[in-house]
């Protein structure tokens, strides 16, 4: 009985965290990005500061009709966002928050396996839509997404690779335990290929360009409306959460503090999973759409080397410590 | 010396960021008002007093938005023996800011300064028609006219001044001539 209160309260929370934390940072985004660009974003919303923006454009969403085209494969329309949504969520099941046992929703001994493989499918909701709409927005959306696909997933995995090399464990608890500040400095470019790998994954600015609005509509989501788009814009976010809380447990030590402050663990993994985001944000405002040609350029000239190289740095490192 | 690659990834980051620790520049305008300059062309006001009924501002203007209506009056003599004079009495005197573009010709144009430029801009209305506002409205708007900004610190005098000035300089060189010839 006690087994089963206890991973019913591992999921209210997890699930919770899942439907807090995207949109705080869909608020956040609305209101950096306004203020990077001199506005003010919303302010009527809520009475402060439009601190309910997001919850009325909820409101919003619920209430518009949801519209299947007449031409589209329904059932697999209908299935895509729910697919490109629950990934997310259970990847945020296998991330470690805090230092002790139970600060994770499941520990899965595969960690990065499972979370990276997971994090694969999400992409499956954005080509099942391109394909399903019967739009040719759409479909060239999921032409890109899928092209997307071959330029970040191998940089993303090399670079999580090198990771896992170093502390000799592919689970995420293990990564943590044995993670040392030095594999900061040691682990940088690893680091940066996989956030930029990830962005691409994410389809985040600059590389935005499956859902370029000024040019396909939105990509794979244009036919969709009401609830289902609103899950598809979900996605989004909860995407920026996991993609910057698995940087954090990576690369940036997790629940470790600095100078060996660990005692808030599960503070120390929030605020650097929100730095990343408040980056996330950042890179969005300042830099404009990359070129889907410009990204393979990037992924396969600049990214793949700088990830092999990390290999081979973590390697010799590696053999020079034992 | 070739620029560091990223350096210009890095100055646009830096752009974003110092515009962030910038104040905004939204006006919020519904619930702040905001600050107009000087001699904002919000609204036309009418003084009219000063109206002679000359017709001027409505033969002037461009595009015919001025309607005035008036009929002559005949004051009595002054004094015993006098003739009697006639004078313009205004009627109706009326804008339709539907038609009006603001160029403010009517302003420049009247010789008797009855008409002014007032700031206030909050004059919608649902129906165009409305849009026609008559002497008592235009004469509200008068209050809401703000006193002249003051001249530059180097401006030429005002020609008013200019010419009180030099009259009384030569009243005042003819009253020495004569004092000194005596």
């Amino acid at each position: 009985m006690n087994d089963v209160l206890d991973v019913a309260i591992r999921l209210v929370i997890v699930f919770a965290v899942f439907m807090v934390l995207p949109l705080v940072v869909g608020q956040a985004e609305h209101k950096v990005m306004a203020h990077m660009q001199g506005r003010l974003g919303p302010m009527y919303a809520g009475g402060f500061h439009g601190w309910a923006q997001l919850v009325a454009d909820g409101v919003k969403f619920a209430q518009k009709e949801d519209i299947v085209p007449a031409a589209a494969d329904r059932r697999v329309f209908q299935l895509a966002p729910a697919v490109a949504l629950l990934p997310y969520l259970l990847v945020l099941v296998a991330l470690p928050i805090g230092p002790s046992e139970g600060a994770v929703g499941q520990v899965v001994d595969a960690g990065i396996f499972f979370v990276l493989a997971v994090m694969g499918v999400g992409v499956l909701g954005s080509l099942m839509a391109g394909w399903a709409s019967a739009n040719k927005f759409s479909l060239l959306g999921g032409l890109r997404t899928a092209a997307q696909l071959l330029a970040y997933e191998l940089p993303m995995l090399l670079a999580a690779a090198s990771v896992a090399m170093a502390a000799g464990t592919v689970s995420l608890p293990g990564i943590l335990n044995a993670f040392q500040w030095w594999w900061l400095p040691w682990q940088i470019v690893g680091a940066l290929v996989f956030f930029v790998a990830g962005l691409a994954e994410l389809q985040r600015p600059p590389f935005d360009m499956p859902v370029a609005d000024s040019e396909i509509i939105f990509g794979a989501y244009t036919e969709y409306s009401g609830l289902r788009f609103a899950l598809f814009l979900l996605a989004e976010y909860a995407g920026i959460v996991v993609l910057c809380g698995l940087t954090t447990v990576l690369f940036l030590g997790g629940w470790h503090g600095p100078l060996g402050a660990d005692g808030l663990g599960w503070v120390w993994t929030l605020l650097k999973t929100a730095v990343l985001a408040f980056v996330v944000i950042w890179l969005r405002v300042t830099y404009p759409r990359l070129r889907e040609d410009q990204l393979q350029k990037l992924a396969w000239t600049v990214l793949i080397p700088l990830a092999l190289a990390q290999i081979a740095l973590t390697g010799i490192v590696k053999v020079a410590i034992d | 010396m070739p620029p560091i690659p990223g350096s210009g990834l890095a100055k646009g980051l830096a752009v974003t960021l110092r515009t962030m620790t910038k104040r905004t520049v939204t006006a919020q305008y519904p619930d702040v008002q905001p600050e107009l300059p000087p001699r904002s062309r919000g609204v036309i006001g009418l003084f009219e007093e000063n109206c002679t009924v000359c017709m001027l501002c409505a033969r002037e203007c461009p595009d015919w938005c001025i309607y005035i209506d008036s009929h002559k009056e005949t004051v009595p003599a002054a004094a015993p023996g006098g003739r009697e004079r006639s004078r313009n009495v205004l009627d109706r005197f009326a804008i339709d800011f539907a038609l009006c573009m603001y160029c403010g010709i009517c302003i420049e144009v009247c010789p008797f300064d009855a008409l002014f430029w007032s700031p206030e801009f909050e004059y919608a209305e649902t129906d165009i028609l409305e849009l026609t506002h008559e002497r008592d409205k235009l004469r509200e708007w008068m209050w809401t006219v703000p006193e002249p900004p003051a001249l530059d610190a180097a401006a030429e005098e005002p020609k008013e001044i200019a010419a009180a000035r030099k009259t009384a300089d030569k009243l005042r060189a003819q009253d020495s001539e004569q004092g000194g010839g005596k």
